[in-house]
């Protein structure tokens, strides 16, 4: 084990800005990545349902 | 052979493809996740300090693997525009706009995470290096394959012009990799070689290439995702898109 505590864990040495500017900036885009896929891809399959329900309430 | 043959081409139609995209990408999201939190744990509480470069190194467990995958994504939609110039396959053009977006938020990270490591161990968040220039030039490959595809309206010209930035950008790949030696850097040499024993701690480098594998299976997982939002868009005329379960009322 590299800490003796957590305010040690945070500081990194000195290189706490550093290396969680990294690992933050890292965790976020992909976070950011997947909300906006599934935004996407629930905001495609709305429109198709909404569409596809028009259609039938038309041949009805 | 010729079996075998068939069954893939079969996967290249997007109405096969689709189900099994939404098959496979929650595995590869689970092995990712499993993957990221044995490699994070590595990171941080398994590497031992480093003896020159104290706490601050440890940036090197996000901005190795973000730049393998910036690369080898590109690599990816090298294969897929050249397989959708070949077979001329619908499917192959959507992959590489799926690929597109995670492929240059790597190289984006790794340029951030590079500009992070480079304050306080060179004193400059950004050198004209000839591995940092190669890299931006990637990212903004990836910014161009994206502004193309999305500046031309009919999805299968999109992919054609796409398809031949990808393939003529490839070459940028090998210019990165060997940056380090052909030209005099400031950034290091490669960590990792196949031809010679690694220069660094086991631990280390084990920590390295869990957190590359987790970045490549979360990669393919995103990539499915977003290639099935992508073949709703462009299908959304078909029979088989109207007859999906998840279209009914």
């Amino acid at each position: 084990m590299n800490w003796g505590s957590a305010g040690e864990f945070f500081a990194m040495g000195g290189y706490g800005l550093y290396v969680w500017g990294s690992f933050g900036v890292t965790a976020a885009a992909l976070l950011i990545e997947v909300v906006l896929v599934r935004q996407r891809f629930s905001a495609v399959r709305r429109s198709l349902r909404r569409e596809l329900a028009a259609d039938r309430d038309t041949q009805d | 052979m010729s079996q075998r043959l068939v069954n893939w081409f079969k996967f290249a139609s997007p109405a096969s493809f689709y189900p099994l995209a939404g098959k496979m990408w929650p595995w590869f999201a689970a092995i990712g996740t499993v993957l990221a939190a044995a490699g994070l744990w590595i990171s941080f509480f398994v590497a031992p300090t480093d003896f020159q470069q104290g706490e601050g190194y440890r940036i090197i467990f996000i901005h190795v693997p973000a730049s393998w995958m910036s690369m080898f994504i590109y690599c990816v939609m090298a294969f897929w525009a050249a397989i959708g110039i070949t077979f001329n396959t619908r499917l192959s053009g959507m992959m590489s706009s799926a690929l597109a977006p995670t492929g240059a938020l790597f190289a984006f990270l790794s340029l951030w995470t590079g500009a992070l490591w480079g304050k306080p161990m060179w004193g400059a968040w950004w050198v004209w290096d000839a591995r940092l220039t190669s890299e931006l030039i990637l990212f903004f490959l990836y910014i161009g394959y994206i502004a193309l595809t999305a500046a031309i309206d009919d999805p299968r010209r999109a992919d054609k012009a796409g398809a031949i930035i990808s393939l003529v950008g490839v070459v940028n790949v090998p210019i990165i990799y060997f940056s380090v030696k052909w030209w005099n850097t400031l950034h290091q040499g490669a960590s990792v070689s196949l031809t010679k024993a690694p220069s660094m701690a086991a631990t280390m480098l084990w920590g390295m290439l869990i957190m590359a594998l987790a970045f490549w299976m979360y990669s393919i997982a995103i990539a499915l995702y977003r290639v099935r939002a992508i073949i709703l868009e462009r299908e959304r005329h078909t029979a088989w898109v109207a007859e999906l379960p998840e279209m009914q009322r």
